[in-house]
This record gives C-alpha cells, structure tokens and sequence, in this order.
C-alpha cells in the first residue's frame, strides 16, 4: 500500500509521515503494528530524510522535527489503540442480549419479592431493561411537567429530568454496590445496576397514575401508592440482597440504605416535579403550577389570566388609594409571592414593591396573600368586585 | 497459414473482449476527476439534485412500503430541515410567554438529535444491521409526519377560544401523526432486526415519537 500511495506521488504523498522521502522503506510497512517497528522504521528513515532533505535546515531543527514525527505517530497509535479498546460498541453488546419475553418478565417480577430461603436468589445482569425503564420515567416527567400547564424554562427541567434520573440510576447502584461489597454480598455491580433499573418501574407506574389521576388538594393518592406499589418493589430488591448476604447486621444496614434510597427518590420525584415554585437556578420567575388533569387546561388558562389581571388591578386600586406618595410610580410595583399565578411577564412587572420595611409593602402582601390560586372563590370575587365598584 | 489462423483467432478475441479503456494505476485519483465535475457545476444544479432526492425520500416516508431507498441512498439533509422547521415552530414567539424563545429551539434541536442516536445505537447494540447514519437518515425522515401534525395544530391554535373539542382534534392529530412516523420507521427498519427482537427496537422509536408528539401538543401558545 505503500508502494502504490507514494510511487504517483502528486499531493497526497506528502501527507503520511512516512512519505516525506522518496526513498521507499520496506521496514515501515509494518509500523502500524507495533510501537517498536515504529520507532526502528523511523530511525532507519532518517538518514535518507538528511541526505534528501533541505540542506538550509541544521541539524538540530531536523533532529527535533524528526523527534515531533516520531512523537505524533505514537502518539496515534495509543490513540487508536484506546479508541478501538473502549469506543467499541461490540463491548455492551452482551448486555443487550435479550428477548421481549425475558425484559416482560423481569419487569412483572421486579414486583413480586420472592421468599428468603437459603439459597441466593437469581438475578440477570442486563442493561437494555433498565435503560428502557429510565427513559420511559424521563417521559413521564416530562408528561408531568408539561400537563400542568406551567410556562418554565423547559430546556433547563429537561435536562435536569434526565441528569436525576440517570444519575440516580448509577449513583445508587455504585452506592449500594459499595455496601455490598463492604458486607461482602455476592452480587456483580452488574446485576445491582439491573436490579435498580427495574426497580425504577414501580416510579414509572406511581408518577404516571398520580400525574393523571392527581387532585389538587391532597396527596392522599400518591401516598397510597408510594407505599403499595413502591414497597412491592423494594421488597424484592431486599429479599435478593438479604438472600445473598450473610450475617444479620449486615442484611439490616443494605436493606435500610435501600428501602431509603428507593422510597426518597419517589417522594423526591413526586414533589419535585409536580410543585414547581421558586427554585433558585431552575426557575427564574416566581411560578407555580397545580397537576390539573389536560382537560380543564385551557379554562385554566383563562382563569389564571383573568385572576392575574385582577389581582393586578386590585393591588394597584389598593396601592393609589393606601399610600400614593411612597412609591414612584405604579408601574414599579413588584410582588413576589409564590402564590400569585403570573402567566405573563407583564403581570410580573407592573406589580411591584420598591421599598422594605414599608407598611404598604406589609398591606399589600396582606392583600396578595388573601389572592389564593387553588381557591377561586369569594375573596378574590369580592375584591375584583370592589375594584369594579370603585371604577364605576 | 498458422499465423493468419492465429491472426485471426486473435481479431476474434478482441472484438469479443476488447481492451479499451484507461490505463491507470490502482488507487489513483480517478474519484478526484469526477468529484471536480460536481464541483464544477452550477449550484444551481446541485441543490436541485439534492431537493430532489431529499423530496422523492419525503414522499417515501408518506407513503411508507418496504423500499430500500432510504438506506441506501441515506442523506441527513431532510432530518436537519425537518429538525430546524420543528424547532422554530415549537418556539413560539417570546412575548407571549416568560421563557424566550432560545432554550425551546436548542431543547427541540437536543431532544431530536440525541433521541435518534440514542436509538440508533440501542439497534446497533441489539444486532441491527444498518449503520450508524442510515438509522439517524430513516428516523430523521420519519418526522415528516409530526411536523405536518405539528403545522396542522398551529392552525387549529388560530382559532379565537380553545375548547375542549379543539383539543381533542389537535390530540386526535398528533396522534395520527405519531402512528404514521412509527409505521413509517418501522417499514424501513423492520429487515434489519433479527426477527424475535423487532419488538425491542420499535420500542425506543414509540418512545422518541411519543415524547416529539407531546412536546408538539404542549404546545399552547400562538
């Protein structure tokens, strides 16, 4: 190959380190390899390179350029080496090595714990479930997010949703893999990232039924669940890790950290996500959104928008009679409140407080505080109403 | 005689193999004379070669049947276009809402692009026989039908009240839409799948399909 790539010469020859001189060397063709033949190939290459080359260029520049070639095709090779050892995709193949029968048995058994008897449980070590399981909990996130009709940023909560979720995935499983290693469990780090990624379905289940099925007003629903369905499939992630542990304190401390670890991440899920209100570094506005079912969305909508409208006329009204000299002007009234639904960045601004320590800002968080979003009923209808009689 | 015999064995054989052509040596750059040529002409010409193919493979994914046509002749043109015209359309425009319209275009653009890698290689790893770019080129392109659910919802969205009878025909379209992309995909790579496993690769595409669809229907404001 060789021969030919430098026998017609033309641009390409120059190219490859190897042709920079005429002179064919048969003791390069293998330098691909091995790293010796490399350096042999160049050292014979040299001399001809000196007697050919520019004799403008000292010896020292040529010694060093020389040194540069030599450095950069070594520096290829262990590049290469690394790229075919770890960027090769064949590596996971065997963990994707499974039937859709096997992923849906696996997943129905990730419900059902198994008796402790004496003998270690079975576990398959694959990855394909788990992934799957973990996107389809980014999905149900999302779906979460988007069905309450909140207006967040969502490039950020997108990619905060799949950093949780993965990131919890491997961040558990090293965890418990560490206590099982410290209390000398028979487990692979493998089958403990399997076990975790399946157990993940019983969230899959709990954060789509409560995102559906969710009422405003309790939590009564999701608790039930948590503890049912959340508890199943903790149970059977302890009776294999106490099947395969000996010594009791031990099965005790890998059964807590995992009830613990499982149950939080739920509870974390649920609220996180479901209750989104002022979160510094999420969240740049003051919004909060209440899981309504899609098809009370847009009068929703509507209402949120007249409440806001409202609300801002009310707390202006209040402001121009209560204290007109304390603030500059009315457009400059901010109030923050995690309560105050604010579609609209317009709302946002044109309500306003400039100074502290001011007894209107007291009256008018007073006032704001009365404006409840989850009751649209007569506090709110008897202040709009009373701005409308002083209009009129 | 024998060497008109000879002779003429000889014509014989070269008219019925006649030597013609180049002398060239192996591994010359031929390629580099042709690829001039297409640099040589008009861009005119190019980027109507190029729409073309990118339409006929549009036309494919609409009317999805068994062909081969995306995945040999594969081109990630369509899935950009498609990429960047679902983009701006999901943005919105900023006055409305409190996000502005940035992080929406690069969530829309992530989302699309890692979602069909991560796809592609889930196929990869379960034995799929086509390469990398042809299954990013097949997904790309089976798009087309969410972003035409995608136009068809924005002017549903111009009427002056939503109801909830406008929102179950926006449902009812993107859901079509999504079928049709899922079909779509899974025409061209069903013969790339061991038999048994189909299933666990038409997953991970429902799901991607699932999540475009969702973001497209979420999509409230005009």
């Amino acid at each position: 190959m060789d021969t030919r790539e430098s026998w017609y010469g033309g641009p390409d020859s120059g190219k490859h380190p190897r042709e920079e001189s005429a002179v064919i060397d048969l003791g390069t063709l293998d330098d691909d390899d091995s790293s010796t033949g490399g350096s042999e190939g160049f050292t014979r290459k040299s001399p001809p390179g000196s007697q050919y080359g520019d004799e403008e260029k000292s010896t020292g520049e040529f010694v060093g350029s020389s040194a540069a070639n030599l450095v950069w095709l070594a520096g290829k090779q262990q590049a290469q080496k690394a790229f075919n050892l770890y960027g090769n995709i064949d590596i996971l193949r065997p963990y994707f090595d499974v039937e859709p029968k096997d992923v849906i048995d696996r997943l129905i058994h990730s419900f059902i714990p198994q008796k402790v008897t004496g003998t270690p449980q079975k576990v398959f070590g694959e990855l394909y479930g788990p992934l799957m399981v973990i996107f389809t909990l980014v999905a149900i996130i999302l779906m979460g997010m988007k069905s309450s009709g909140h207006v967040v940023r969502e490039g950020t909560l997108m990619g905060t949703a799949f950093g949780v979720c993965f990131g919890y995935w491997i961040f558990a499983s090293c965890l418990i893999f560490m206590l099982a290693y410290v209390c000398n469990t028979h487990i692979t780090l493998l089958q403990v990232l399997s076990l975790t990624g399946y157990s993940l379905s019983s969230h899959c289940i709990v954060l789509f039924v409560t995102t559906v099925l969710h009422s405003t007003e309790s939590h009564y629903l999701f608790y039930l669940l948590w503890l049912s369905v959340g508890g199943m499939a903790v149970l059977k992630m302890v009776t294999v890790y106490v099947s395969r542990t000996s010594g009791k304190s031990q099965k005790l401390m890998l059964a807590g950290l995992v009830v613990s670890l499982h149950l939080f991440f739920m509870l974390y899920l649920h609220f996180a996500y479901h209750n989104v209100a002022e979160v510094p570094g999420v969240v740049k506005e003051p919004v909060i959104h209440h899981p309504v079912v899609p098809d009370r969305l847009e009068r929703d909508i509507q209402l949120d928008s007249k409440l806001s409208n409202s609300a801002n006329d009310a707390v202006q009204e209040v402001i121009r009679k209560v204290a007109p000299k304390h603030v500059e002007a009315v457009d400059e009234i901010e109030a923050v409140h995690p309560n105050v639904v604010v579609p609209d960045s317009d709302a946002v601004r044109d309500a306003a407080v400039v100074n502290d320590d001011n007894p209107v800002q007291d009256a008018l968080k007073d006032t704001i505080s009365n404006i409840d979003n989850a009751q649209l009923n007569a506090p709110i209808d008897k202040l709009v109403d009373q701005v409308k009689e002083n209009d009129a | 005689m024998a060497d008109t015999t000879t002779e003429n064995n000889m014509t014989d054989l070269a008219l019925e193999h006649p030597i013609e052509g180049d002398i060239t040596v192996p591994g010359a750059p031929d390629d580099e004379s042709d690829e001039l040529s297409t640099l040589d002409e008009p861009v005119v010409i190019t980027v109507k070669r190029d729409l073309k193919a990118v339409g006929i493979k549009f036309f494919h994914v609409l009317w999805p049947k068994q062909s081969k046509t995306l995945l040999r002749e594969w081109d990630l043109w369509g899935p950009l276009i498609l990429c960047i015209l679902l983009g701006m359309m999901l943005q919105g425009s900023s006055a409305d809402d409190n996000s502005d319209g940035g992080p929406q275009f690069a969530e829309v653009f992530v989302i699309v692009t890692g979602g069909a890698i991560i796809v592609t290689l889930n196929s990869q790893l379960l034995g799929g026989t086509i390469s990398f770019f042809q299954s990013v080129c097949v997904l790309g392109y089976c798009v087309l039908p969410l972003n035409v659910a995608l136009i068809v919802c924005r002017l549903v969205l111009l009427a002056p009240e939503q109801t909830t009878a406008l929102f179950v025909i926006r449902f009812a379209i993107v859901f079509v839409g999504f079928v049709w992309s899922t079909f779509a995909s899974m025409a061209f790579l069903a013969d790339s799948q061991p038999i048994n496993r189909k299933a666990l690769a038409v997953y991970p595409i429902c799901l991607f399909y699932f999540i475009i669809g969702w973001m497209i229907l979420s999509h409230t404001h005009s």
